[in-house]
């Protein structure tokens, strides 16, 4: 009984990864499909892009400013306050920034693809979809992946962007720090392959938050209830897997580029 | 009764429709069987629906009425037998190709499933939208299409501004707009009113005697099948109205389904005088 019921999630398990291979593949190379829906990828990336711009904006500039005030307390115990900048930007641009935006966006978008492409499952408008012609993948799930992916990246420069100065804010009125060496050691310090760093994850990061959600979104069954379910499962799953990739990215770029 | 019909079906599930002379299948299924879950929900069906005709699927709620809908556009792929539509094989086509025969078939689904996001005018308009047509004559058809079923007036309203029935009848409206060889009916009057269900059956009726679309009706309501069968629509008084005594549709006939099995295939006369012991209970 008990090998029954292990042998039937494996088998579902397996199902759902094969399902969500699927869903991706293909709405990968819808991109290079007739028709492209260009102006559904430009609503998108308003609603993902646009709509998430204040929730980036604060929690980067929040973020940065509370790195700034446990790194600092941490540093002047060595004498070394005057690396706050340098800790603030190698940490905002490799880790938080892009894992913390991600997470945001993941909490928005993910469980808005998944509830909306999931309410449209039940009340059978993506069947309508297919039934008139059109392929619900190119339609919907595609410009959705094409506008996170691209929208997380700037997003991302912009919370780094915000953080560093969220902890220059806190190092320089709060703590009492000169602002030039703030800044100085802020961008002194950093190397391409750190940018590089930043800038990769969050394409992989994006990723994973459209097609998480449309995945969930796109196998949602039994009404009202399945859309909380697929909603929930969304976050979850895109969360985790955010960071879970976010640990092979920075192995693998830390083997290459040795930092 | 007298049907003017030349159906020669009867209990059963062999395919014995009521075909226009000469007229090649529009919708073929042989022997088809799906299931759900290791669970058989349709067994071994087989029917033709011929040009021309209007075939009402009835059966209790559950039995697998809409599962079957779906098969006929693709929208679902059986588990063993063949589907011709059109006199292709869908059960052999790629997904891809399905979009662009689907353009011949109009649907109607058991809740409309407009897409709420859009007005009127757009999901009238969505398949021509799609094919990139000019405005102009999108905003055209699909006014012609809203006034058919008597909503032109709603072009700008969005499905959450209309009521249950008026939703069904953009719904028609939908599916008419291309207009299709083939009508899929899902239930087209489930959970209306008695009047709305009305309407929306004399839009049916009028579809069928107006335009002479081929069609596929999901019923679990008998009344509404017996209306079909025994009223036609008169363009003069734009009504429906009866036909003689003892006259059915000639084009309009019945298939039942029973237990994930086809049990009748034939004219209303013959379901009438069905000495099956469930077909008997199910219209009395």
């Amino acid at each position: 009984m008990a090998l029954e019921t292990i042998d039937a999630a494996a088998k579902r398990g397996v199902l759902a990864l094969q399902d969500y291979a699927l869903l991706s593949a293909r709405a990968v190379s819808d991109l290079f499909r007739r028709p492209f829906y260009r102006s559904d990828i430009y609503m998108q990336a308003d609603i993902i892009g646009v709509g998430s711009l204040p929730i980036v904006i604060l929690t980067g500039f929040f973020l940065g400013g509370v790195l700034a005030l446990q790194s600092a307390a941490t540093l002047t115990q060595f004498g070394a306050a005057a690396f706050t900048g340098q800790l603030v930007s190698f940490s905002m641009i490799k880790e938080i920034g892009p894992v913390v935006t991600a997470l945001m966006v993941s909490g928005r978008n993910a469980s808005g693809m998944a509830s909306e492409l999931g309410s449209m499952m039940v009340t059978e408008q993506i069947d309508a979809m297919r039934a008139l012609g059109t392929d619900p993948l190119k339609k919907l799930v595609m410009p959705r992946i094409v506008a996170t992916v691209v929208m997380l990246f700037f997003l991302v420069i912009i919370s780094d962007a915000v953080g560093i100065s969220g902890g220059g804010f806190v190092s320089v009125f709060m703590l009492g720090q000169d602002s030039s060496q703030y800044f100085h050691t802020s961008y002194q310090s950093l190397e391409y392959p750190d940018v590089l760093q930043g800038l990769v994850k969050p394409i992989f990061f994006g990723f994973i938050i459209a097609t998480i959600g449309c995945f969930y979104g796109m196998r949602t069954r039994g009404g009202t209830q399945g859309v909380g379910r697929s909603t929930t499962q969304a976050v979850v799953w895109s969360s985790i897997l955010i960071i879970v990739c976010d640990f092979m990215i920075s192995r693998f770029m830390i083997g290459i580029f040795g930092r | 009764m007298n049907d003017a019909g030349n159906g020669t079906g009867g209990n059963g599930a062999t395919p014995t429709s009521a075909p226009a002379a000469g007229a090649e299948p529009v919708v073929v299924f042989e022997d088809v069987s799906i299931g759900f879950e290791q669970k058989p929900v349709l067994e071994n069906i087989s029917f033709q629906v011929h040009t021309g005709e209007m075939r009402i699927l009835l059966g209790p709620a559950g039995v697998g009425k809409s599962v079957l809908l779906k098969l006929v556009n693709g929208l679902l792929r059986p588990d063993s037998g063949r589907i011709f539509v059109f006199g292709k094989e869908i059960t052999a086509m790629r997904e891809a190709d399905l979009f662009e025969l689907r353009g011949s078939i109009g649907t109607v689904f058991q809740e409309g499933a407009l897409f709420d996001s859009l007005n009127v005018r757009d999901n009238v308009g969505y398949r021509l939208i799609e094919e990139r047509l000019p405005d102009d004559e999108i905003d055209a058809r699909a006014e012609e299409a809203l006034r058919f079923v008597e909503l032109d007036h709603t072009l700008d309203k969005f499905p959450s501004e209309l009521s249950g029935g008026m939703r069904r009848r953009v719904a028609i409206a939908r599916a008419i707009v291309t207009n299709p060889k083939l009508i899929l009916y899902d239930s087209p009057t489930g959970g209306l009113d008695p009047i709305t269900s009305t309407t929306i059956i004399q839009l049916v009726m009028k579809q069928r005697d107006v335009s002479h679309t081929s069609s596929l009706v999901v019923t679990h309501r008998i009344q509404d099948a017996f209306i079909l069968a025994m009223h036609r629509f008169n363009r003069t008084t734009n009504q429906m109205e009866a036909l003689p005594a003892h006259h059915t549709d000639p084009n309009t006939t019945f298939l039942m389904l029973h237990q994930g099995h086809l049990v009748f295939d034939g004219t209303t006369k013959e379901l009438v005088h069905s000495n099956d012991a469930f077909i008997k209970e199910y219209i009395s």
